[in-house]
């Protein structure tokens, strides 16, 4: 057993083990799913994606296969997502709008997957143009109007069903898909909108300008007729007496000096407040 | 690890009868134990090779001739035995490291630790002090559950980020959403994107709900509402995906007309103002107006009074003494108008108060 003391060979002994142990076993987590190949061939699939499962109770765990001859292909057993970005849209109503989407995917079927797309790269790339072009084809149908309103939902469960279709041959499902930005593209829609506000604007100030003004000139009158009320109430009682009283005040203020400047007068002895003047 | 392979080299070689295994072997199986899947008899290092070759011209032989002595009885039946035990040693300490440091863990107040077994999710550590099977076979992965996040969409600093309001308005807006993770095995599990996703549901979202607002709910009133709404729109749609977290609250933090148009809007607010200052002017007016009329009225109604007791000399007395003050400030002029021609000295009147008014009267009251 002299041989088996010699470290040299243990230590070869250990790699091949080791070797041996590392490509026959491997280590499925939970978030994948293992498509086992064997010259190209898919011969198995560990922890594949079966609805409603619950983790702890999935196929994650170790997976054996064939050393050497079997090879894994990893394939995410998440939920993942394929953005696009500032597509246009035109609405029936020819208006134009700058869209942001999204579509959250789930590959259920690892194995069609694999024989359709090679890897997960492939499936979004596959994916992105045909979301891109349902959501071109059903937001065309709509007006512009209605792509802001509760209907939005309709739109997107229509998209996801055309999505679904494509998404079916790649074994993936596409578990929703959502509308991120609906926005006036830059440049003249957005400009023809910020004028639209502004002019808006502009008429909601000049409005309440008016409305003020209206207000105040109605509170002046009323303030007006009030007094006449008042002063009506008051002289009405002897019009003749109040005509003098009256006079007596105006004398006074128009008469009087004012500011150095004098005022000349020239009276005719008849005149009444001259009467006593003549003795008579 | 070269430090350990300096301090402990010396001592194994003296044991070992100065073999060069002993130092190697120490540092390849901590090295070994400490990584994991490392095999620990990989070829050395650059700077391995470098100490080895150190030693002579030709490592490699060097190697070769000084195992053939260990092994072969060269060196004499003392050293093997020796040899063997620290190995032992060294595999039993390399194996109490990888022990102790991949199944002992900690996990703090706010977190919980998601075991799997062999990829295969087994169970959710609490807080405290826990231990599991070592690395291979059982991974954790430590999550902060209650800790509160926040992700802040919308505009920032001077980005603006325009939304359409129902009435097909843009709005500014900025907000945050706080959220935590309800179950962190879901959220381990479940989407490859977390923090991602649900940047964009709550961008979905907050843009679905805007669409069905008029902008002058968005900016003022409705925000409470839209907040509650989207919250309930986000966490309605992240169940759906199974995701394992929890919408704590959103918060607009701003919501503003887009700054192409601010000044428009500010211009409302100004004309709201003039609004008010014309209203304040009128009454004040109306307040000034409606007291002199009282006061007149009120003077007069005591005048009358006591006019009506004596008619004819109040009435005589009130002319007496206006003519008194106002005849007693003016410059007169009697003339006797029958036979004479009144003429009236214009020029000489005018320089002295060019623009005093000049009145003649004649006849006068009764």
């Amino acid at each position: 057993m002299a041989f088996a003391r010699n470290p040299i060979v243990l230590a070869v002994a250990a790699t091949l083990a080791l070797l041996l142990v590392g490509s026959t076993f491997a280590i499925v987590p939970e978030t994948s799913q293992a498509v086992v190949v064997r010259f190209g061939k898919v011969v198995g699939v560990y922890n594949p994606y079966r609805p409603n499962e619950v983790f702890g109770r999935t196929g994650a765990g170790l997976a054996v296969r064939v050393p050497f001859l079997d090879h894994i292909v990893w394939i995410d057993k998440r939920i993942q997502s394929v953005a696009m970005a500032d597509q246009q849209v035109l609405s029936t109503d020819q208006r134009r709008l700058q869209v942001d989407a999204f579509a959250r995917y789930r590959i259920v079927d690892a194995q069609r997957m694999y024989a359709a797309a090679g890897n997960e790269a492939g499936v979004t790339e596959a994916l992105r143009p045909i979301l891109a072009s349902s959501l071109r084809a059903e937001l065309g149908k709509r007006s512009f109007d209605s792509l802001l309103s509760p209907e939005r939902g309709a739109v997107m469960n229509n998209i996801r069903a055309n999505l679904n279709r494509i998404a079916q041959q790649y074994g993936a499902v596409v578990l929703d898909v959502r509308i991120m930005r609906t926005d006036l593209p830059d440049g003249t829609p957005l400009d023809s909108a910020f004028q639209r506000m502004r002019t808006a604007r502009e008429q909601e100030a000049a409005t309440i300008r008016a409305e003020g003004l209206r207000q105040a000139q109605i509170i002046r009158a009323q303030a007006d007729a009030d007094a006449s009320k008042v002063y009506a109430a008051s002289f009405g009682k002897d019009p003749q007496f109040y005509d003098f009283y009256r006079a007596m005040q105006s004398y006074r203020v128009s008469f009087s000096p004012k500011d150095g400047r004098e005022t000349n007068m020239v009276l005719s002895p008849d005149n009444s407040y001259l009467r006593q003047f003549q003795g008579r | 690890m070269s430090r350990k392979n300096e301090t402990t080299a010396p001592a194994a070689s003296a044991m070992s009868g100065g073999g060069p295994w002993g130092s190697h072997d120490e540092d390849s199986t901590t090295r070994g134990g400490r990584e994991g899947p490392r095999n620990p008899w990989t070829p050395p290092t650059r700077e391995e090779q470098g100490r080895a070759g150190d030693r002579g011209p030709s490592a490699l032989d060097e190697l070769l001739r000084r195992a053939r002595d260990s092994f072969g009885g060269g060196s004499g039946g003392a050293g093997e035995p020796n040899q063997r035990r620290i190995w032992l040693y060294l595999v039993a300490a390399a194996l109490l490291i990888w022990v102790a440091t991949t199944s002992w863990h900690n996990v703090g107040e706010k977190q919980r630790g998601v075991v799997s077994q062999l990829g295969r999710y087994s169970r959710t550590l609490g807080p405290g002090v826990n231990f599991t099977l070592p690395a291979p076979f059982e991974r954790v992965q430590i999550i902060d559950v209650s800790e509160i996040r926040n992700i802040d969409l919308g505009s920032s600093g001077d980005g603006e980020k325009l939304v359409l309001t129902g009435d097909q308005n843009l709005l500014n807006l900025s907000y945050s959403v706080r959220w935590n993770i309800s179950d962190a095995r879901q959220y381990a599990f479940q989407i490859a994107e977390p923090e991602e996703t649900i940047r964009q549901v709550a961008d979905s979202a907050m843009r679905g709900v805007i669409a069905n607002v008029d902008l002058t709910d968005a900016m003022g009133a409705g925000r409470k509402d839209i907040e509650q709404q989207v919250q309930e729109r986000m966490q309605a749609i992240l169940d759906g995906y199974g995701a394992g977290v929890l919408i704590q609250g959103i918060a607009i933090n701003k919501a503003d007309p887009p700054n192409a148009v601010i000044n428009a809007f500010k211009e409302v607010t100004a004309a709201q103002q003039d609004y008010d200052t014309y209203i304040n002017r009128a009454n004040a007016y109306s307040q000034q107006l409606a007291a002199q009329s009282q006061g007149e009225a009120a003077a007069f109604d005591k005048v009358f009074e006591q006019y009506r007791l004596a008619p004819e000399v109040t009435r005589r007395r009130m002319y007496y003494e206006a003519m008194e003050s106002v005849l007693s400030g003016v410059n007169k002029t009697i003339i006797e108008a029958d036979g004479v021609t009144p003429y009236l000295p214009l020029p000489q009147i005018a320089p002295k108060a060019q623009q005093d008014s000049s009145l003649t009267v004649t006849g006068g009251g009764k």
